[in-house]
């Protein structure tokens, strides 16, 4: 399923690090395209400097990162860091992989990680909660029903 | 037109004093379109003009990213600004987009004088986004020297890059099978300068060896020799020559006021897709409502043909 009004949404989605395990990162980036997104990836190797600079040259409203290898309590606070620096409160912070409960708290709770997703999470749930925190920006309308396009039937009406 | 928004003004002063943010922001403004995105376009296009654009077209896989990341490497050390413009396919199901090319564009973290921005072609053919033109316009004002456009390279020949570009490299890889079909003809009349990469791989003298006899037969002459270049573009090999070509063939357009040519034919290619949109979009206000689908439903029904309908609506 698709939706019009995320055509102009930019997502990054990123690996930071030497964790190779790709898979997942590249299942969610293919998924928000199929969802109307604009995907960034990135690839492999990012460190957090690639990755805020490359946020910063797409304009994008949110960075999505993927950790399989367990170094997401650094990984996470530089970003979150360095987005601070630069002037990146709007964008939306995220991510997923192997990631403990108890870690997820933390990053939520200390880095304004707005979302984490372990294994096994449906596409769907990562989608609508995108949709949940660009609403609560502003950058995207309130309801799922778009506003009447067609300026004809309006003067109609 | 009001070209006094706030929010314009304020980032082109901001991106004109180099803050990256605002350029950015910017450009995303103008990839949209409307309002903001024209008032922008419309402050910054005196400082317009000065950046050398080349464009980078060719199938996919044949290297176009890694090429352009190796290019940029030797263009810094030359001392120039380099602004990269990469295009990738929109789903044309989703409406959405996987936008891959800085995978290969990785050298150039903190490097100020580098600018990376990936565009989908938002329903566009011709492997490039509608907005191309105004989004280099924009990077030229924020005073890169140098802005190379990547095509999408979906197989077909993509023309337009011609138009946009002061230079067009085209680039033609072995291994892709019957060579000489794989280099289609209407390359072989936008390419300034051919790039043969993947030169590690054995078939590439075949590759260059048919580029050039193509060439000399279908080629008309012209005072600048189209050179065929061999790289490896992951290691860098022959990427200064690429560099070299394009600054000569920069020289090239210069002295033969082929540079002014190319440049009157982008304006009035952009002034002439502008003034159709504009013209479409007054025509469909001035009608009475429901009349433009009216319109369409008799031709779809076969009542009228769309020549006579166009000119019953111009002249009705
Ligand atoms: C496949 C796999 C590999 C493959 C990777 C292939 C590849 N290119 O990806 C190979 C064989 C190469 C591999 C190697 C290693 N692996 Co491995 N691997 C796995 C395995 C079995 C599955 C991972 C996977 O692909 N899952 C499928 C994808 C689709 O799921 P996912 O990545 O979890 O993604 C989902 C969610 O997490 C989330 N998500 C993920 N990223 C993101 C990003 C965003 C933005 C969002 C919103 C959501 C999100 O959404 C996805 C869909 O639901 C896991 C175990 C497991 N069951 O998870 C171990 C596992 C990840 N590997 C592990 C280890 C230790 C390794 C090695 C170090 C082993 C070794 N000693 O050599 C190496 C390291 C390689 C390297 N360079 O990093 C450990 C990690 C332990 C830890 N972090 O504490 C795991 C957990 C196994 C284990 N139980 O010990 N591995
Ligand atoms: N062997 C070889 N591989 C190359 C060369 N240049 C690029 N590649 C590889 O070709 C693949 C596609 O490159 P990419 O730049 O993404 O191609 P694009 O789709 O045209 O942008 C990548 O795996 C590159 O590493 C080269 O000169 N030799
Ligand atoms: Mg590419």
């Amino acid at each position: 399923m698709s939706d019009n009004s995320l055509n102009n949404i930019r997502i990054l989605i990123a690996k930071p690090g030497l964790d190779g395990h790709d898979r997942g990162a590249k299942v969610v980036a293919r998924a928000l395209r199929d969802a109307g997104f604009e995907v960034i990836y990135t690839g492999l190797r990012q460190t957090p400097e690639m990755i805020v600079e490359s946020a910063i040259q797409e304009d994008v409203d949110a960075i999505g990162l993927s950790l399989l290898s367990g170094a997401h309590m650094t990984i996470f606070p530089r970003v979150r860091k360095l987005m601070d620096e630069n002037g990146l409160e709007d964008v939306i912070l995220f991510g997923g992989g192997i990631i403990s409960e108890s870690d997820a708290k933390i990053l939520k709770e200390q880095y304004g990680v707005a979302g984490v997703f372990g294994p096994g999470t449906l596409m769907s749930t990562i989608i609508d909660f995108l949709k949940d925190e660009l609403r609560k920006r502003g950058k995207l309308p309130p309801e799922e029903t778009p506003a009447p396009e067609n300026n004809d039937q309006a003067q109609e009406a | 037109m009001n070209t006094t928004l706030p929010e314009a003004t304020e980032l082109v002063e901001r991106l004109l004093a180099g803050d990256r943010r605002a350029l950015a922001r910017a450009i995303t403004r103008v990839e949209n379109g409307g309002p903001v995105g024209e008032a922008i376009l419309a402050q910054l296009y005196p400082r317009t003009g000065h950046a050398h654009i080349v464009g980078i077209t060719g199938p996919p896989g044949a290297g176009k990213s890694t090429l352009v990341n190796a290019l940029t490497k030797v263009f810094r050390e030359r001392d120039k600004r380099v602004a990269i413009v990469a295009i990738d396919p929109t789903s044309p199901f989703s409406g959405g987009a996987l936008l891959g090319d800085r995978i290969r564009m990785r050298d150039h973290t903190g490097d100020a004088g580098v600018f990376i921005r990936s565009m989908a072609t938002r329903g566009s053919l011709g492997g490039l986004a509608r907005a191309t033109g105004d989004v280099v316009s924009v990077l030229d004002a924020a005073g890169f020297d140098l802005i190379f456009i990547e095509t999408v390279g979906a197989g077909q020949v993509e023309v337009d890059i011609a138009r946009e570009a002061h230079t067009t490299i085209v680039i033609e890889v072995p291994g892709l099978g019957d060579d000489v079909q794989s280099i289609k003809a209407g390359l072989l009349e936008i390419a300034d300068i051919f790039v043969v990469n993947k030169a590690d791989h054995p078939d590439a003298t075949r590759v260059i060896r048919t580029l050039r006899m193509m060439l000399d037969l279908g080629h008309p002459r012209s005072a600048w020799n189209i050179p065929i270049l061999p790289t490896v573009a992951t290691r860098g090999e022959g990427v200064p020559e690429v560099a070299d070509a394009i600054e000569a063939h920069r020289r090239y357009l210069e002295e033969s006021g082929e540079w002014q040519t190319r440049v009157r034919l982008r304006a009035e290619n952009e002034f002439e897709r502008i003034l159709r949109r504009e013209l479409v979009a007054r025509l469909r206000r001035r009608l009475p409502p429901g009349e433009y689908e009216r319109t369409l439903d008799e031709i779809t029904r076969r009542g009228i043909d769309p020549y006579t309908a166009a000119h019953r609506l111009l002249e009705g």
